[in-house]
């Protein structure tokens, strides 16, 4: 169990935490999730008593980390996969750490077999590729065979193998009873290990709450609806009479609806009244990625905006005016990332267009790979569907 | 709570499975005796050129330690990178998050180093006299003379000292770039050269190294050495001093700053 109450960390005038209030309990795998800089491994670092932080605090157990009893039999970490002394081989860097609590050396080359370096642990650590430094690093939380289990992005560097491999392992860990905290910032690998997901941006709770909860909180399951192709009145009717019910319809790139606020029989019924024939009506859940993206994506936007005004203005001017070419690839990428997409980091013209670049997003992509470089600059003029995404556009805002 | 002796066993480990430790001991060993050795047989083929004054205060146990001026650079790299291998490679993070009480790891790591330069440094001290004695010939002296054990423990306390002192200051630093480039040119031009000025020389006397190499000297103003206001055991103190201040300053650091 690791418990953090009202956490905060300033360094100077940066906030890296803010106020951080979760639990982590036993028994899940708890998947911890942030955009890069949002705070995650400053609060990995608190919880292991690395860093203190400015106010609040974090207990492991009931314990500040510092007063734990024999705390490398209690808590395993994996912080920084590189936090070894490449002079000295895998098996002594081992050996070192488990002699600091009584741990036999048949242990060492027990964990060793496990994360499978056994053939490689006696040679310097410094000749070890970043998924090799990993499986070193999870050997030396497994080693005291603790409770409670840390991992600062664990799969980094890790070959395929090596991938299911730690997510069968944070699996199995949290079966034995263990509390394990698990920071990532790929939601596509937390939606198969976590069970609970704790979301910070910008060194604030976001979210906390079970993986299932937090897609349908965070993703408005939609409906999509489609008519008859080559009528486009059809569509434009059903779109009207939808929206007029209360439902908030959007334009999919193939023509098809994206209806939400309605219920499948509901829609089935309006556009029964309305004489319009359906070709397809499916019900849609959004993935983690989707949720994830949407939820974070002002935190990211705020911290492009506010950071990278100074250092990166200069040069991006200079792209613009030198090569039109350079801003060609960006365009379809908007689209492509899908309805949530966070603004590429550092362009500051989209950080203002994304929200609109979202809306757009779904009548965009039949349009966006045809302009020619000239119509770059302004995918926010990609041709909004005529009349329902109207207001459904203020709605995506709103949320 | 990391015991003790586990800390100790630990630190043991670590600093006997990285090479640098191997090369800078031997190299404090081997550039103390060799400079040393080459001192005593140059004076002891030349002693006649010598002036009276200097003949008459010829002090054949400090000729013999000599080569200390560079060996005791090694002993420096030895104890920064104990503590400073630490920081550049990140093993701190893992190391306290193993060892929360950073006392215990600060000092359970400082006393194996030290115990293993001191150890090393006698071992220096003794193969330098006995190898310069036996250099210097007609001139030279013997163990058993007053003062002379004395001054060959001395030099390994000096060697284990200046060692332990760089820890401190490694410590202080959090990097082993800082700590090499602030403490090899003090201890191999900046101290050597304010000892020979005259107006400087005063405040000289009390840097850790001269104040503590007056241990290793039998005759008090042998050669070129000038009057000190201490003895060779104040002297020792004095470096001592410096030694605790730099524990103490490195010890403050590593408690209030983020690893």
């Amino acid at each position: 169990m690791i418990e953090a109450i009202g956490l905060t960390k300033r360094y100077g005038a940066k906030t890296a935490v803010h106020n951080l209030s979760f639990q982590v309990r036993p028994g899940h795998v708890t998947g911890f999730l942030g955009p890069n800089g949002s705070g995650k491994s400053t609060t990995m670092r608190m919880i292991l008593g690395l860093d203190r932080p400015t106010s609040g605090h974090v207990s492991v157990g009931g314990h500040p980390f510092r007063a734990l009893p024999n705390a490398p039999r209690q808590v395993g970490a994996l912080l920084d996969a590189k936090a070894v002394h490449g002079g000295r081989s895998a098996r002594n860097h081992l050996l070192s750490l488990a002699q600091l609590s009584g741990i036999p050396a048949t242990r060492v080359d027990e964990v060793l077999g496990v994360v499978g370096l056994q053939d490689v642990a006696r040679k310097r650590s410094k000749g070890f590729s970043l998924g090799m430094g990993q499986r070193l690093g999870i050997a030396a939380a497994l080693l005291g065979d603790p409770r409670v289990l840390l991992f600062d992005e664990p799969v980094n560097g890790l070959d395929p193998e090596g991938i299911l491999w730690v997510r069968n392992l944070m699996k199995q860990l949290a079966n034995e009873g263990r509390t394990v905290f698990v920071s990532s910032h790929l939601m596509s690998e937390m939606a198969v290990t976590a069970d609970h997901l704790i979301v910070i941006g910008r060194g604030q709770l976001l979210a906390d709450m079970s993986v299932k909860d937090f897609i349908s909180a965070n993703s408005a399951d939609f409906a999509r609806a489609r008519t008859p192709d080559g009528d486009p009145g059809q569509r434009e009717k059903l779109a009207a009479v939808l929206t007029e019910a209360g439902g908030q319809v959007l334009t999919e790139p193939g023509g098809a609806l994206r209806i939400t606020e309605l219920t499948l029989p509901r829609i089935s019924d309006l556009a029964y009244d309305a004489g319009v024939r359906l070709w397809e009506l499916s019900p849609h859940q959004a993935s983690l990625e989707e949720a994830y993206m949407r939820m974070t994506q002002s935190a990211v936007d705020y911290r492009s905006t506010a950071d990278e005004l100074a250092g990166f203005e200069p040069p991006h001017a200079g792209y613009g005016a030198g090569s039109q070419g350079y801003v060609t690839p960006v365009v379809p990428e908007v689209p492509q990332q899908g309805w949530y997409a966070p603004p590429p980091p550092g362009q500051n013209p989209y950080a203002a267009a994304a929200p609109r670049a979202a809306q757009g997003a779904p009548g965009a992509p039949a349009q966006a790979p045809a302009p020619p470089p000239a119509h770059a600059p302004a995918p926010a003029t990609a041709p909004a569907p005529a009349t329902g995404p109207t207001k459904s556009d203020t709605d995506e805002d709103a949320r | 709570m990391a015991s003790v002796p586990a800390v100790l066993q630990s630190e043991w480990t670590k600093i006997r499975t990285v090479s640098s430790t191997t090369w800078t001991l031997i190299s404090a060993l081997v550039v103390t005796v060799a400079l040393g050795a080459a001192l005593s047989a140059l004076l002891n083929s030349q002693f006649g050129d010598l002036g009276a004054a200097q003949q008459a205060t010829f002090d054949p146990t400090y000729t013999s330690f000599s080569g200390m001026v560079l060996g005791q650079l090694a002993m420096v790299v030895f104890g920064v990178l104990v503590v400073g291998s630490e920081y550049s490679s990140g093993m701190i993070r893992t190391s306290l998050a193993a060892v929360p009480q950073r006392a215990t790891f600060l000092f359970g790591k400082i006393l194996v180093a030290g115990v293993l330069a001191l150890a090393v440094g006698l071992l220096t001290g003794f193969l330098s006299f006995f190898l310069g004695q036996a250099l210097l010939g007609d001139h030279g002296t013997g163990i058993g003379e007053p003062n002379v054990l004395r001054a060959v423990i001395g030099s390994g306390l000096y060697m284990a000292l200046i060692a332990v002192f760089s820890m401190g200051v490694a410590a202080m630093l959090r990097s082993s770039m800082l700590a090499l480039g602030i403490l090899m040119p003090f201890f191999f031009l900046v101290s050597g050269i304010l000892s020979a000025v005259p107006g400087a020389k005063d405040v000289a006397h009390y840097f850790p190294d001269q104040a503590g190499s007056r241990i290793m000297q039998v005759v008090p103003d042998a050669l070129n050495s000038s009057d000190r206001p201490y003895g060779p055991w104040g002297g020792l103190g004095i470096m001592a001093l410096w030694v605790v201040a730099a524990l103490v300053g490195g010890y403050l650091v590593m408690r209030k700053r983020d690893a």
